[in-house]
């Protein structure tokens, strides 16, 4: 529709006559300005104690930050990879099989989304405590490992990221036609070189957004750490820090932390938005 | 050639009962009737693809009724397009010769023939995205023909294109199946489609073949009124 700058202006003060439009883009911008203010909060912070640039790069690597990043990112990646190898089998069953209780174990898949983190951080504890549990336990002591180490910290992280993974992933599985698949298995593919060559190719955006929203999810793992693992100095990773730095008032240690959470976290967000599922080849 | 046996199927409430159908060799067979009739499903447990509750089909004479559908030598064109849009046009249709272990180089060599006869050597280094309907079903047929399939079986191919372009795919699907000497099941419920290219027809309607013959007989000897009104007959007066 073509409108002249008359037109065009007339019909802008009329939708903006709307309840409707005032409502809700006057929300957005209310949450926009929000988020805005929080971050400049922490940078105005920052500022005001007088931590510059070289400031802040001299926190961010020094000895113990740097060990809790290289930690964050050692565990965060290992619980992505065991996110992965769990949501693609269990996306796909969950898209492509109906079964007995389907519904409600399609339900039940999502039980970590809503939970309290530090619930889930309690029930861990609690497993661990239970015979299967000091069963696992005491096979993993056996072999050197203890669980108040990078193991319990890639647990929690696990536990409260994976149903991300597979919510993405069965929503990239749904949208895959099944036409295709069919198509594959005549041209003369098994099951499996199907799902290799022709689903999975075809779910790879829900991957990659299901897989960045697990790991950012896993990197800011907090509640379920503090109680499972601790905040040793060998277990601290990024929201420990933060918390233990706050904790004895060095409020521009936690908030340098802070910022380089938020940045990780916005750089995930970037990629998510470009890669859900549903976005076209193009 | 192709052997459907007391054949029945089903999918959620609607049954396809005691089919029972014999196509030749290089036979260019179509399956005629409308909507829901149960033709596509017949196709598919032809293809495997969804299994049958009761009969046995064979391919050549070999009994494929439990075979899966890789090991059956079909080639199937479903409706729409079904290119598998991760992949170029030419990858898409080498994709059967690669799955054969073909190196690329004697797979381009395999479907030059193919690429000739259907005229798409300019679309090779496409994307599939931007084809037409018309391109797009050219390249699922060479992909189907690819691997050198026993059968081919075309569902619907061209109800989503336009009338001219209709009648120009059925004229080249009717000369690539002589070309190719392919016995070809071709679905469809359109008279225009089937006169082009059928050697024979059956009428199918609510899971059940009403008739059987070659379109010419058909029309002089309808058994059916349904016949009839498939096939868009006056009554002669």
């Amino acid at each position: 529709m073509n409108f002249r700058k008359s037109e065009w202006s007339a019909e802008v003060v009329k939708s903006k006559q709307n309840g409707l439009f005032v409502v809700s883009i006057g929300s957005l911008i209310f949450f926009v300005v929000l988020i805005c203010l929080l971050i400049l909060a922490d940078i105005f912070y920052l500022l005001h104690w007088g931590v510059g640039i070289e400031k802040f790069w001299k926190i961010l690597t020094s000895p113990q930050v740097l060990d809790c990043l290289r930690r964050s990112f050692f565990t965060s990646f290992i619980a992505l990879l065991l996110v992965v190898a769990t949501a693609v089998p269990v996306g796909y069953a969950l898209s492509r099989y109906r079964f007995f209780g389907h519904s409600i174990i399609n339900t039940f898949v999502d039980m970590p989304i809503v939970l309290p983190p530090v619930v889930l951080g309690i029930s861990l504890l609690a497993f661990f405590g239970s015979p299967i549990g000091n069963w696992i336990k005491e096979a993993l002591q056996h072999y050197g490992i203890s669980l108040v180490s990078s193991v319990g910290i890639v647990m929690c992280q696990y536990i409260v990221s994976v149903s991300y993974c597979i919510r993405a992933m069965k929503a990239s599985f749904d949208n895959v036609d099944q036409r295709l698949e069919h198509v594959s298995l005549t041209l003369g593919c098994s099951q499996e070189q199907t799902f290799l060559r022709v689903t999975l190719p075809l779910a790879r955006n829900g991957l990659i957004a299901g897989g960045i929203m697990a790991w950012a999810r896993a990197i800011g793992v907090f509640g379920p750490l503090m109680v499972f693992v601790g905040t040793g100095s060998r277990v601290q990773v990024m929201p420990t820090k933060m918390w233990l730095e706050l904790n004895v008032g060095n409020i521009e240690n936690a908030l340098v932390v802070a910022l380089v959470t938020m940045a990780i976290a916005s750089i995930a967000l970037v990629i998510v938005h470009y890669m859900a599922p549903g976005r076209k080849w193009t | 050639m192709l052997k459907i046996s007391n054949t029945s199927l089903r999918a959620g409430d609607f049954t396809v009962d005691d089919i029972n159908l014999t196509v030749s060799a290089k036979e260019y067979f179509v399956l005629m009737g409308p909507t829901g009739s149960g033709k596509s499903l017949l196709v598919k447990a032809v293809c495997g693809i969804i299994p049958i509750q009761s009969g046995r089909i064979y391919i050549d004479g070999k009994d494929v009724t439990h075979l899966e559908p890789g090991k059956r030598q079909i080639g199937y064109v479903p409706q729409n397009s079904s290119l598998f849009p991760h992949l170029s046009v030419v990858e898409n249709i080498i994709f059967p010769l690669k799955i054969r272990r073909v190196n690329k180089k004697k797979a381009l060599e395999i479907i030059a023939p193919i690429v000739d006869t259907l005229g798409i050597s300019s679309l090779l280094k496409r994307s599939t995205l931007n084809l037409s309907g018309g391109e797009q079903q050219k390249i699922a047929l060479a992909r189907a023909l690819s691997f050198s399939p026993k059968l081919l079986i075309l569902d619907e191919p061209v109800s989503a294109l336009d009338e001219p372009t209709r009648c120009e795919i059925c004229t080249l699907l009717k000369t690539t199946q002589q070309d190719f000497s392919i016995t070809t099941i071709h679905i469809c419920h359109n008279m225009e489609e089937a006169r082009i290219v059928s050697d024979r027809l059956a009428i199918i309607s609510q899971g059940r073949i009403l008739q059987m013959d070659t379109l010419e007989n058909m029309i002089d000897h309808p058994q059916a009124e349904i016949v009839k009104n498939i096939l868009r007959l006056k009554d002669k007066k």
